[in-house]
């Protein structure tokens, strides 16, 4: 641009804090993938040296000696659960609530709002005291306790977990659409179901994914619910899992395998965020509000 | 709406589900914890007492909460301010310049919020090793081989190298976030403050910030909630409190004497404080920060 007059030193000057800021992001992440194929003894030298050669044993044992590919089937399990039972949940829910007039409407778009500002980890102990009261309640009666170091309970807690900022992204997107939509509908004789089913979700699909990418990586990196509902060592999450090959590293001195861990739980979102990062970065337009 | 038919089972059908896991899994459990809260609850039996505020008086006497109330503080004001600084100035830079690469540096910085918290202590501890860090062999170069400096070891640095992680994580994601309604603002203003002799430092000031001042109050209210629960991550990922109880944040210690020591009544008398400690600290942010909106 001539109209521009910055001069080229203030332009190589505003380059100077991208260039830092970019380098401290990309180097400790490379770093990882680098020191996931080293060899064990090569940790004890020079930490900046590149690895001797590409030792991919250490996935190997990170794979099946530290468990991660079953903890990587588990978190599969829980998220895709737990983003199943949220979106059939909430939508309808944010439908009705941001386009119906009936008793009590005001009251439980309030209460969902409150709910923005309860963080999970506030809560986490009552709702594992509660789990396991009920499990104490049907060791009593059925005999089988059911609640915690279940999959299903814990991708359920996600879900409702996460209500309030989805109904509040998906009510926002509902408000705008016009009345006509259902007018129309009724007209030609669709019932409500069938209106919200055919008319209305395919609509929102741009504010469902938006929905899904959040929450696919808040569930994905989510521990702290994961480590105190799910205790068995057979059910844990990656996240949970990798904490244990952390702090297993530190007295077995098993580097490589510890690096190659942590390559396995980032490579998914890596390849996750390469594919979506647009869509992602343009979608906290809409849900600017994330805790 | 014409049709009335069934319209209330259909409202119920769909909302109830939602309100009813939504009570079930955070209503009630935010009452609980203010009502365990005065409860004398500990260990494994089931015999609870009810102690009134007890449990608050401990909790004031107790000089691990204060250290960790006293951390907490810390984290919140030198993360917010540092954080929303960063990610300001950046967003600034670029959306008003004409830099080469925008959309890569805007790829880069977001990419530590998709990684899980896990993975970033994770890294951070590789930075911070004593012996084979990443850091301490940099700073070897101009120390020479003095005794390491212990990152994560040392009870007076902890708590600002757990600071450096957790800005590291959060520059990005404001950053991306302002940088979307700072190309909101339009043109036309900046065209004219040009032509006015206004330098980029003055348009910053005068046009950017107060014209997106709406979305930093938004933000900054959140962010102050945000900090509690990511220190919480962090804390219990890189240090779990350690060393000697010097890194504890609120939540930690919460989770660490609720859950690791089993003694509910005190965690949850933390918990009760947490909660009303964070809705204050949003309704004065809320109150500080208001300003009259501009309207153009």
């Amino acid at each position: 641009m001539e109209k521009n007059k910055t001069s080229s030193l203030s332009k190589i000057l505003i380059y100077i804090p991208l260039i830092l800021l970019a380098i401290t992001i990309l180097v400790p992440v490379a770093w990882v993938f680098m020191a996931s194929i080293k060899e064990n003894v090569e940790f004890y030298r020079n930490p900046w040296a590149l690895p001797a050669g590409v030792y991919l044993q250490n996935f190997v044992d990170a794979w099946t000696k530290a468990d991660m590919g079953s903890y990587m089937l588990n978190s599969a399990i829980v998220t895709v659960l737990a983003l199943l039972i949220l979106i059939v949940v909430s939508l309808p829910a944010s439908y009705v609530l941001s386009r119906f007039k009936f008793f009590g409407n005001g009251f439980l778009n309030t209460l969902i709002m409150a709910g923005l500002f309860i963080n999970v980890n506030y809560i986490v102990v009552p709702i594992f005291l509660m789990l396991s009261d009920a499990d104490t309640f049907l060791r009593k009666t059925v005999g089988e306790p059911f609640f915690l170091n279940n999959i299903f309970v814990l991708a359920v807690v996600y879900a409702a977990t996460a209500l309030p900022f989805t109904i509040y992204l998906l009510a926002g997107y509902f408000k705008t659409v016009a009345k006509d939509y259902e007018e129309a509908a009724y007209v030609d004789g669709a019932g409500y179901f069938r209106t919200m089913i055919q008319i209305i979700f395919p609509m929102a699909k741009p504010s469902i994914i938006t929905v899904i990418l959040f929450n696919f990586l808040s569930f994905w990196n989510e521990y702290i619910i994961s480590m105190t509902l799910l205790t068995k060592p057979e059910l844990k999450t990656l996240p949970v899992g990798l904490m244990n090959l952390m702090a297993a590293q530190k007295s077995a001195v098993q580097y490589g395998q510890m690096y190659a861990g942590l390559v396995i739980v980032m490579l998914p979102t890596l390849i996750f965020y390469m594919l979506v990062q647009k869509q992602l970065t343009e979608g906290m337009t809409v849900g600017g509000l994330k805790g | 709406m014409r049709q009335t038919k069934g319209r209330g089972a259909f409202i119920f059908c769909c909302v109830a589900p939602a309100i009813a896991l939504f009570v079930i899994f955070m209503i009630v459990p935010t009452i609980d914890v203010f009502r365990m809260s005065l409860y004398k609850w500990g260990g494994y039996t089931a015999n609870k007492t009810f102690v009134g505020l007890k449990n608050f008086k401990t909790l004031l006497g107790s000089e691990k909460f204060i250290r960790s109330f006293q951390n907490q503080i810390l984290l919140i004001v030198i993360v917010t301010i540092v954080t929303m600084t960063l990610a300001l100035v950046f967003a600034a830079i670029l959306t008003r310049e004409k830099i080469k690469g925008q959309n890569f540096f805007r790829v880069v910085f977001y990419i530590p919020n998709i990684l899980s918290v896990v993975i970033i202590s994770a890294i951070f501890s590789a930075i911070y090793d004593p012996n084979q860090g990443l850091l301490n062999s940099i700073l070897g170069i101009f120390r020479g081989d003095k005794d390491p400096i212990l990152w994560l070891g040392s009870q007076k640095i902890v708590i600002y190298s757990i600071v450096i992680a957790m800005i590291w994580q959060a520059v990005g994601y404001y950053m991306v976030m302002y940088m979307a309604s700072m190309s909101a603002v339009s043109e036309s203003l900046y065209e004219s403050a040009d032509l006015e002799g206004a330098g980029k430092v003055t348009q910053f000031f005068q046009i950017t910030l107060p014209l997106i001042w709406t979305n930093i109050r938004t933000t900054l209210t959140f962010f102050v909630i945000s900090t509690i629960n990511m220190s919480f991550l962090f804390v219990k990922a890189m240090t779990n409190g350690g060393p000697d109880s010097a890194s504890h944040v609120f939540l930690s210690y919460m989770y660490q004497e609720a859950y690791t020591n089993s003694s509910y009544g005190y965690g949850m008398a933390i918990g009760a404080v947490v909660f009303t400690f964070s809705f204050a600290l949003s309704a004065i942010l809320n109150a500080v920060t208001k300003r009259d909106p501009i309207e153009l």
